[in-house]
C-alpha cells in the first residue's frame, strides 16, 4: 500500500514521455507507454483495494503546498473505502479504454497526442479521487475538465469539435464558480481545507447562519449548495447538462472514459465525499434529490427520439447520473456510488460498442441508416445487448442491483421519496425503451445505409472486442457485490462504504421492498417489450405516434429548446457586450487611448523640447553664462 | 603694498574679457584661448587671496589648475585638429551635427 503514490504518478510520467518524445521518437508505439503506466496503476489499485478491505486506510500529507498566513494546504492523499472504489473504477475503465483505443485510433495522425492526453486525464482523475483536501480536489477537478476540453476538441480541425470543447469548458465555468465559492466558504468557516478536520468539526456549524447577498442563509445549506453547483456542472445535471451531448464530438473511447464512466461521475463522488456537510442540511439534500430526479426524467425523454447513437447514450448518461444524485439526495450515498460503479461498466460498454459500430460504418452515427448489424458484428451486438439489459434493470445484471437499491432507498426515505420513486421508476421505463430502441433499430431489421457501407461492414478487430468482452463481464457481474438482503445477499458494497458515507436512513417493510422492486422490473421489461413492439412488429407506429403528437415530438427532438434558450439569454448578449462594449469601448477607446496616447504625448513633448538643443556652441555658452549670472545674483542679493 | 582689490579687479577684467570673447567669437581657436583666459583670471584671484591670507593652500591649488589646464589644452587642441580634419573649418557654427 505504501506504493500508492505510483497510482497517479505513473500515468503522469507516461504523459510527459509521450508529449515530449511521442511526436518524434515513439510515434505509433505511444500506446505502450500509456498502457504500461495505467495497467501498473490498476494492479496497485487492486492491491490497495484489498488492503482497504483488510481495514487499512491512509491519510498522509506529502508536502506543504501553500502557506500564506493562516492558509495552509498540503498535497496529501486519502485512501479510504470510497477512494478505493473510485480507484478501481477509474483504473479499470481507463485500462480497457487504452486497449480499445489502440485499435480505434490506429493510424490517426494525433495518435501520440491522444495517448498523452489519456494519461494526463487518468492522472488528474486519480488526483481528484485521492485528494485529502478540497484544494487538491479542486486541482483534479479543473485538470480533468482541461483534459476533457483537449479530448473533446481532439479533432480540432473540425469546427463542431472545437466548438463542443469550448462549450464544455465554458458551461463548466458556471458550476465551478459555485464550487470555488464553496471551497472558500469552507475555509472561512473551518479555517482549513483538509477533509479530516473539516468533517470532524462539521457539527459545530449546525444552525449557524451567514449573510449572503443580504439574506440570512443557513450555513450548511449554503456550503452544500455551492459545492453542489460544481457537481451540477461536472456531472451535466439540469440546468448545466447542455455540454455533455455535444461532447460526443470527441473520439468515442474518450466518451466512454471521460463522459460516461469517470469524469462526469466526479460530481457524485464530490457529494458522497462531502456527505457530512450535506446531511446537515435537509433543504440541500432535497435540492440534490430533486435535481437528480428531474434530470433523470428530462434526459430520458430526450433520448427517446434522438437518432444519433452516441447522443442517445449521452442523454442516457445524463439520466443515469440523475439517478445517482437522487440516491445521494435521499441519504443513500452508498447506493449512489454503487450505481456509479456499475454504470461505469455498462455505460463504457455501450459507448465502446457504439464506437465499434461507427468503426464498421465509417463514422456513421445515425441509427436510422443502420439496421441488421447483428449478423455482421455478433460480438458487438451481444455485448451491446448485455449492457442494455444491465442498464434496463433486468434482474441479475449489474444495473438491476444498483438501480433497485436507489429506487428502494428513495421510496423508503419518506413522503418526498415516494414522488422521487415514481419519477425514478418512470425513468426506468424510458431507459429500457430507448436502450432497446438502439438495439432494435440498429442491430435488427434490414440494413438501410448505402451499398458501400454495407460492403464495408465488419466486426472490429480483437484489440477492440476484447475490452468489450471484459466490460460485458462487468456489466453482468459487477452488481453481485451489492445484492440486497431481500434477495439473500449481504449488501457488501454498502457495508464496505459505511465507514465513509454511513448507512442510508429510512425504513420499510419487506412487502414494500418487494413491491418497489417488482414494479421497477416490470416497468423495465415493459419498456423493452414496448420497444420491441414498436420497432420490430409495427415499424410504422413510431412515425404515426410522432405525427400525432408532433408538438411533443418536436419539443423532444429539439431537446426542449434549452440550447436555443441559452443562446438567446446568454450567448447572444455576451457576444453583444463583447462586440459593442469590450471591443468598442473598453478596447477601442480606453485601452487603445492609453496605449496610443502615451507615446503621442511623449512625442509632442520631445518635439517641443528638442528646439532647445540647437547644436550652436555659443548659445549653450550664453545660456550657461546667464545661468551663472542668475545663480550669483541670487547668492549675492537674496 | 598693492591692495587686494586691484588684483581682484584685474582678475575680473581678465575673466570678463574671456567670457566676452567666448560668447562673441566663432573661431574655435579664439574661443579656446578665451577659456584659458578665464582659467587664469581665476588663478590670479586665488594667488592674491593666498598672499593676503598668508595661506599657501591657494597657491597649491593654482599649481593643480595649471597642471590640469595643460592636459586640457592638449586634449582641446587634439579635438580642434580632429574637427578641422573632418570639416576643414575652425568655425563652430558649421559644426552643428548635435542639433536636435
Amino acid at each position: 500500500m505504501d506504493n500508492y503514490l505510483l497510482i497517479p504518478f505513473l500515468p503522469l510520467a507516461a504523459f510527459f514521455v509521450n508529449i515530449l518524445f511521442g511526436k518524434t521518437l515513439i510515434r505509433d508505439k505511444s500506446h505502450w507507454v500509456s498502457l504500461f503506466a495505467v495497467v501498473c496503476s490498476w494492479v496497485i489499485a487492486v492491491m490497495t483495494l484489498f488492503e482497504v478491505i483488510g481495514g487499512r486506510t491512509v491519510n498522509r500529507d506529502l508536502y506543504t503546498w501553500i502557506v500564506s498566513g493562516d492558509f495552509r494546504v498540503s498535497v496529501g492523499f486519502l485512501i479510504d473505502q470510497l477512494t478505493a472504489v473510485m480507484l478501481i473504477v477509474v483504473t479499470t475503465v481507463s485500462s480497457l479504454v487504452h486497449i480499445y483505443s489502440i485499435g480505434y485510433m490506429h493510424g490517426d495522425k494525433g495518435y501520440y497526442r491522444f495517448f498523452a492526453y489519456l494519461s494526463l486525464f487518468t492522472f488528474s482523475m486519480l488526483m481528484l479521487v485521492m485528494a485529502n483536501n478540497f484544494l487538491q480536489l479542486y486541482f483534479g477537478w479543473e485538470a480533468v475538465g482541461l483534459c476533457s476540453y483537449f479530448l473533446i476538441g481532439f479533432w480540432y480541425e473540425k469546427k463542431s469539435a472545437s466548438d463542443a470543447g469550448k462549450k464544455a469548458f465554458i458551461v463548466n465555468r458556471f458550476g465551478d464558480f459555485g464550487f470555488g465559492l464553496g471551497v472558500i466558504m469552507i475555509f472561512l468557516t473551518f479555517g482549513t481545507l483538509h477533509y479530516a478536520p473539516v468533517f470532524g468539526s462539521v457539527n459545530g456549524i449546525v444552525g449557524k447562519t451567514v449573510d449572503f447577498l443580504g439574506l440570512q442563509v443557513d450555513l450548511p445549506t449554503l456550503i452544500a449548495l455551492l459545492l453542489f453547483c460544481g457537481a451540477v456542472g461536472k456531472s451535466a445535471q439540469l440546468p448545466l447538462h447542455v455540454w455533455l451531448p455535444d461532447a460526443m464530438e470527441g473520439p468515442t473511447p474518450v466518451s466512454a472514459l471521460i463522459h460516461a464512466a469517470t469524469m462526469v461521475t466526479a460530481g457524485v463522488f464530490l457529494v458522497a465525499r462531502c456527505n457530512p456537510i450535506f446531511v446537515l442540511s435537509p433543504p440541500a439534500m432535497n435540492v440534490v434529490a430533486l435535481v437528480g430526479a428531474v434530470t433523470a426524467l428530462f434526459a430520458g425523454t430526450i433520448a427517446l427520439v434522438q437518432n444519433d447513437i452516441k447522443r442517445i447514450v449521452a442523454y442516457s448518461t445524463v439520466s443515469q447520473l440523475g439517478y445517482m444524485f437522487l440516491a445521494c439526495g435521499v441519504g443513500a450515498f452508498s447506493a449512489g456510488i454503487f450505481h456509479l460503479y456499475t454504470h461505469a461498466f455498462f455505460k463504457a460498454l455501450l459507448f465502446l460498442g457504439a464506437g465499434s459500430v461507427m468503426h464498421a460504418m465509417a463514422g456513421e452515427l445515425d441509427i436510422q441508416k443502420m439496421g441488421g448489424l447483428k449478423k455482421h458484428m455478433p460480438l458487438t451486438y451481444w455485448t451491446f445487448l448485455l449492457a442494455s439489459l444491465s442498464i434496463s434493470g433486468v434482474p441479475g445484471f449489474a444495473g438491476f442491483f444498483s438501480k433497485d437499491e436507489i429506487l428502494w432507498r428513495a421510496y423508503a426515505s419518506g413522503p418526498l421519496g415516494h414522488l422521487l420513486y415514481a419519477i425514478g421508476a418512470l425513468t426506468a421505463l424510458l431507459t429500457a425503451f430507448y436502450s432497446f430502441r438502439i438495439i432494435f433499430v440498429a442491430f435488427h431489421g434490414k440494413f438501410r445505409g448505402t451499398h458501400e457501407q454495407e460492403h464495408h461492414l465488419h466486426e472490429s478487430p480483437k484489440i477492440m472486442t476484447v475490452p468489450l468482452l471484459i466490460l460485458a463481464a462487468g456489466a453482468l457481474a459487477a452488481g453481485w457485490v451489492g445484492i440486497p438482503p431481500l434477495l439473500g445477499g449481504g449488501e457488501h458494497f454498502a457495508e464496505f462504504l459505511a465507514p465513509v458515507v454511513g448507512h442510508a436512513k429510512g425504513e420499510g417493510t419487506h412487502a414494500e421492498e418487494w413491491a418497489t422492486m417488482i414494479t421497477a422490473v416490470i416497468l423495465g421489461l415493459g419498456g423493452i417489450a414496448a420497444a420491441a413492439f414498436v420497432y420490430l412488429r409495427k415499424s410504422t407506429l413510431a412515425d404515426t405516434v410522432a405525427g400525432r403528437f408532433s408538438f411533443i415530438y418536436r419539443l423532444l427532438w429539439n431537446k426542449y429548446y434549452v440550447d436555443e434558450l441559452y443562446d438567446t439569454i446568454i450567448v447572444r448578449p455576451t457576444f453583444w457586450v463583447a462586440k459593442n462594449v469590450i471591443v468598442g469601448v473598453t478596447d477601442g477607446k480606453i485601452i487603445e487611448g492609453i496605449v496610443n496616447g502615451v507615446p503621442r504625448f511623449i512625442g509632442t513633448l520631445s518635439s517641443w523640447l528638442r528646439n532647445i538643443q540647437t547644436g550652436m556652441v555659443h548659445q549653450y555658452a550664453a545660456v550657461m553664462a546667464l545661468g551663472a549670472f542668475v545663480v550669483i545674483a541670487i547668492v549675492l542679493f537674496w | 603694498m598693492v591692495p587686494l582689490h586691484w588684483y581682484l579687479l584685474l582678475s575680473s577684467a581678465v575673466f570678463v574679457v574671456g567670457v566676452a570673447g567666448f560668447l562673441t567669437r566663432r573661431n574655435i581657436i579664439i574661443m579656446f584661448m578665451s577659456i584659458e583666459l578665464m582659467l587664469n583670471a581665476v588663478n590670479i584671484s586665488l594667488v592674491s587671496f593666498s598672499r593676503y591670507l598668508s595661506d599657501m593652500r591657494g597657491q597649491v591649488l593654482v599649481f593643480f589648475v595649471i597642471a590640469v589646464a595643460a592636459a586640457e589644452a592638449a586634449i582641446g587642441l587634439a579635438i580642434i585638429i580632429a574637427l578641422f580634419r573632418n570639416k576643414a573649418t575652425a568655425h563652430v557654427d558649421e559644426a552643428n551635427e548635435m542639433k536636435g
